[in-house]
């Protein structure tokens, strides 16, 4: 535990005292909850005495990047065997990876495929192992031993992700670790699937493993196991999966011996420490070619997942010299009983990966990019929440906070000579899939989700369009899998997938890259149901940039009261394939269409009923005025947009049979928008005296700093506040109760309540 | 020497000015915000996110509500160029969201020579595969 302040009557303890004191606490600790010192902390370790020495033997650079090339090769064989063996949809479309840490338990090196941030907060679980089970005469560090991790509190990004991690020595000495981890979706929460939105606190969020002990001598310990087994709705899976990841260990720690047999523990020890502050420094100087700047910009979630509300995300980026310093500060109280708050190392995760991933992809993947880059944050905030509160759905934080990051990078990164990657707008956030669970066709209970959750649109770049549904912004490499394979596992069909939702645009000089729809219903189960655990559906999740737009927003549709395989086999004409035909046209007769915010909690589906949604768009760059008109119309062609939504738009004019373009009346046109433009805004001075307000709106429950003062915090009214330093409860009453309490005043109002006792 | 800063904003690092880069229309003190220099627009969502399925039907249509946010449209005074979006909470203060220490800008760019026109960054280009 961290060091304690001793207040005493004017007389300080001796060094000798506080030494006893803090041997005293530590040997009488009754609980080894999370500890900051390890959570708080992102950077490299300082080096140790065993690493000077071995970098004082090895230093080549050549021998280093021989050896670095040897470690990856054998985290990318690692990688590999996870994807293909795993149980777990999320292992066999690349939500997995493994890597190599330095004794000490940094991430140095990653496997090149997979979600680079599951490995980038390994290293906290390795450190509270290093830290408390070496030296614990109960537990113990030896040759051959596993430990498990899935508790997010102790570093993770949510409880859904398990890591398998081992120590490896070399005659008997501990040299390095690696780690394997999965996406393994369910862990026994409140909700299949293993993020829970309904989570109103961590009990409510399933298995929550600490480090532990549960391979020794190699061999998975059967009755940890079978706890562990008992404890998910998935058994098999737990299983197999531990079996997996343990497996791809020691594929790596194979490669490592060979290492170790070649060159020695010295060239390993130095290559892993050598790479991490190589990186560090490289980041260092890189960042010294920006611009001294601060940027500012917000993203608002506009939910909680069980309710509307209005979620700030501040972010305040700044750069001098060498320095980076990310100020989130400002950003929305942590909610007491929401699961969508994030601990600070999972939203450090993420930041990482704008540069890992969008910024700097050459550099070697590990934790030392991030190593260097400053976090603040308000204490128990929605970017840094306590230990109390539930955290099942961090990625709407974490996502969001990645969007912040990423809109105030590009604005570093234009004027910079030295670039590595494109200056690049938001790329799509929001994980618009279906999470499923129940009993399967084959009996099985299983509960997990759609890979097309990596499908998000790609936010476009300076000189090109956005790609479509190209990648999650949390792993570029990953996939979005076979649906039909799937299927065959799954009571459910896609009835369609991967069609590009027309209209769902983000308008730009080049526009983001769009999302497409997908349609679900269940078939062969009585017990079978959905979720959807997404922010974004009456406020964009992005900004656009540079005058560009960000994406619309995405709804989910339902229809019930219809079995639409019956109307597949009685009258397939009546079927169309995209939400808005169903929606508008209402086809089913007798069936009920509603729409609703994509925070479904689980819900038991009927055979036939249709849940609908889309993926979204990655945000647009640049004025849409300078638009190709040819990019227009092809995107016409390709059914991205409709033709009048094309026109109105882009003022692009153009023959409605040919489509041939009238590039003279386009020129006309968009020259009449620039002036119609200036004719309709206000100077900016004026502007703000009419809009700028002192308090968030009252018809809207808004959470976070309103304005430049990041000192207040507002927690849904203007009246009720928090000092940003000073946490309080924050309690959302139950979305039923306050549709109960709507409803009974309605009835108050015209006098029903029939005398009803109180 | 000009600094091109974002795709149509640029600043002279003599006047101390940002500039638009389409017309070079003189917008604001680089000491300050740009955007005190340009026009604004309080642009209803719906007309850049169409609704897609039948508003008079449904609460979500695929627009955001108007009355949960609003987009910020913010332009040249002289050429009308769309220089900045941004999607605003309704009477949030706009943001200041580009601050630029201007005596280090000074100094960075008199280190590095004249400024060139900004570098797009690495193309993908197609390998042409072994050439012995």
């Amino acid at each position: 535990m961290n060091d304690m302040s001793i207040a005493g009557r004017g007389k300080l303890p001796s060094a000798e005292e506080a030494a006893l004191v803090k041997k005293f606490l530590n040997d009488t600790t009754l609980f080894l909850g999370p500890d900051p010192e390890i959570m708080q902390n992102h950077d490299l370790m300082p080096r140790t005495a065993d690493e000077d020495e071995a970098i004082a033997k090895v230093a080549d650079s050549h021998i280093i990047a021989k050896i670095r090339d040897r470690i990856q090769a054998g985290c990318d064989e690692g990688y590999e065997m996870v994807e293909q063996m795993g149980a777990a949809p999320g292992a066999k479309w690349g939500d997995v990876i493994t890597g190599v840490y330095s004794a000490s338990g940094d991430l140095a090196i990653a496997s090149a495929g997979g979600v680079l941030i599951f490995s980038a907060l390994v290293h906290h679980p390795i450190k509270f192992i290093i830290k408390n089970w070496i030296n614990d005469p109960t537990v113990g560090v030896r040759e051959g031993d596993g430990f498990i991790h899935n508790d997010s509190r102790y570093g993770n990004v949510h409880n859904t992700d398990q890591s398998m991690i081992l120590p490896i020595f070399h005659k008997g000495r501990l040299v390095c670790w690696v780690a394997s981890t999965v996406h393994e979706g369910e862990n026994g929460a409140i909700e299949p699937g293993g993020m829970p939105s309904m989570a109103e606190s961590p009990s409510d969020e399933g298995l929550k493993m600490s480090p532990f002990k549960v391979v020794e001598n190699y061999q998975i310990k059967r009755d940890i196991l079978t706890f562990l087994q008992n404890s998910v709705r998935e058994p098999k899976l737990q299983y197999e999966d531990m079996k997996v990841k343990l497996f791809a260990c020691l594929r790596i720690k194979q490669r490592i011996e060979e290492t170790l047999n070649t060159d020695g523990p010295e060239a390993l020890v130095s290559t892993l420490r050598l790479t991490m502050e190589n990186v560090r420094a490289e980041v260092k100087r890189r960042i010294s070619e920006w611009p001294d700047m601060t940027v500012r910009t917000y993203i608002i979630q506009d939910s909680t997942l069980r309710e509307n509300c209005v979620v700030k995300i501040n972010c305040k980026l700044t750069k001098t010299g060498d320095r980076l310093i990310f100020d989130f500060r400002g950003s929305a109280p942590e909610f007491t009983n929401r699961a969508t708050n994030t601990i600070v190392a999972g939203l450090k995760g993420m930041l990482a990966q704008v540069f890992l991933c969008y910024v700097w992809p050459d550099l070697p993947r590990g934790q030392a990019a991030f190593a260097p880059i400053e976090v603040i944050t308000d204490p128990h905030s929605i970017v840094n929440c306590s230990y109390d509160a539930p955290n099942s759905q961090s990625l709407m934080s974490i996502f969001t906070g990645f969007t912040a990051g990423q809109h105030a990078v590009a604005k570093f990164l234009y004027s910079c000579p030295e670039k590595f990657t494109k200056v690049h707008a938001p790329t799509f956030n929001m994980i618009n899939t279906f999470v499923w669970g129940g009993v399967s066709q084959h009996g099985e209970t299983l509960g997990n989700l759609c890979a097309d959750l990596n499908g998000m649109g790609a936010g476009a770049t300076v000189d090109r369009d956005g790609e479509h549904a190209l990648a999650p912004i949390f792993a570029t490499m990953a996939d979005i899998g076979e649906q039909e394979l799937n299927e065959e596992e799954v009571p459910f069909l896609q009835l369609v997938s991967k069609k590009m939702t027309r209209d769902a645009i983000a308008p730009g000089k080049y526009r983001g890259g769009q999302g497409y729809t997908m349609m679900v219903a269940t078939k062969d189960s009585e017990q079978w149901g959905f979720m959807t655990v997404c922010q974004g559906a009456k406020i964009p999740p992005l900004q656009g940039l540079f005058g560009g737009y960000a994406c619309g927003c995405y709804p989910l549709s339902k229809v019930k009261g219809v079995d639409v395989y019956d109307v597949l086999l009685n009258t397939p004409e009546k079927f169309k394939h995209s939400i808005e035909e169903i929606m508008n046209e209402q086809p089913f007769e007798g069936a009920s269409y509603t729409t609703h915010h994509m925070g479904m909690g689980f819900e038991i589906s009927k055979r036939g009923e249709l849940f609908m949604i889309s993926q979204g768009a990655g945000a647009g760059y640049g004025d849409l005025l300078e638009r190709d008109p040819r990019g227009v119309i092809k995107d016409i062609e390709e059914g991205l947009i409709s033709p009048a939504v094309a026109a109105r738009t882009y003022k692009v004019a153009f023959d409605p049979e040919t489509l041939a373009i009238d590039e003279k009346a386009t020129e006309e046109a968009r020259a009449a928008e620039r002036k119609a433009r200036i004719a309709r805004s206000r100077p900016y001075s004026e502007f703000v005296k009419d809009w700028s307000k002192p308090t968030p709106p009252t018809h809207l429950q808004y959470f976070g700093a309103w304005g430049d003062d990041v000192e207040t915090l507002y927690m849904g009214s203007p009246e009720k506040t928090r000092d940003a330093e000073v946490p309080r409860p924050n309690y959302m009453p139950h979305p039923k109760d306050v549709r109960i309490a709507e409803l009974e005043a309605r009835l108050a109002a015209v006098g029903a309540m029939g005398g009803e006792k109180q | 020497m000009k600094v091109a800063m974002t795709e149509y904003l640029r600043i002279d690092l003599k006047s101390e000015k940002w500039e638009c880069r389409v017309c070079d229309h003189e917008i604001a003190p680089a000491r300050g915000n740009y955007k005190e220099g340009l026009l604004v627009h309080d642009r209803d969502p719906r007309e850049i996110h169409p609704p897609i399925i039948d508003p008079d039907k449904y609460r979500f249509t695929f627009s955001p509500d108007p009355e949960w946010v609003r987009i910020l449209e913010y332009c040249c005074p002289s050429c009308g160029t769309q220089v900045e979006t941004e999607y605003a909470v309704p009477g949030h203060p706009p943001l200041y969201d580009m601050e630029v220490d201007l005596e280090a800008l000074k100094a960075q760019w008199a280190a590095r020579g004249e400024a060139a026109a900004p570098y797009a960054g690495p193309a993908v280009v197609r390998d042409e595969g072994h050439g012995h």
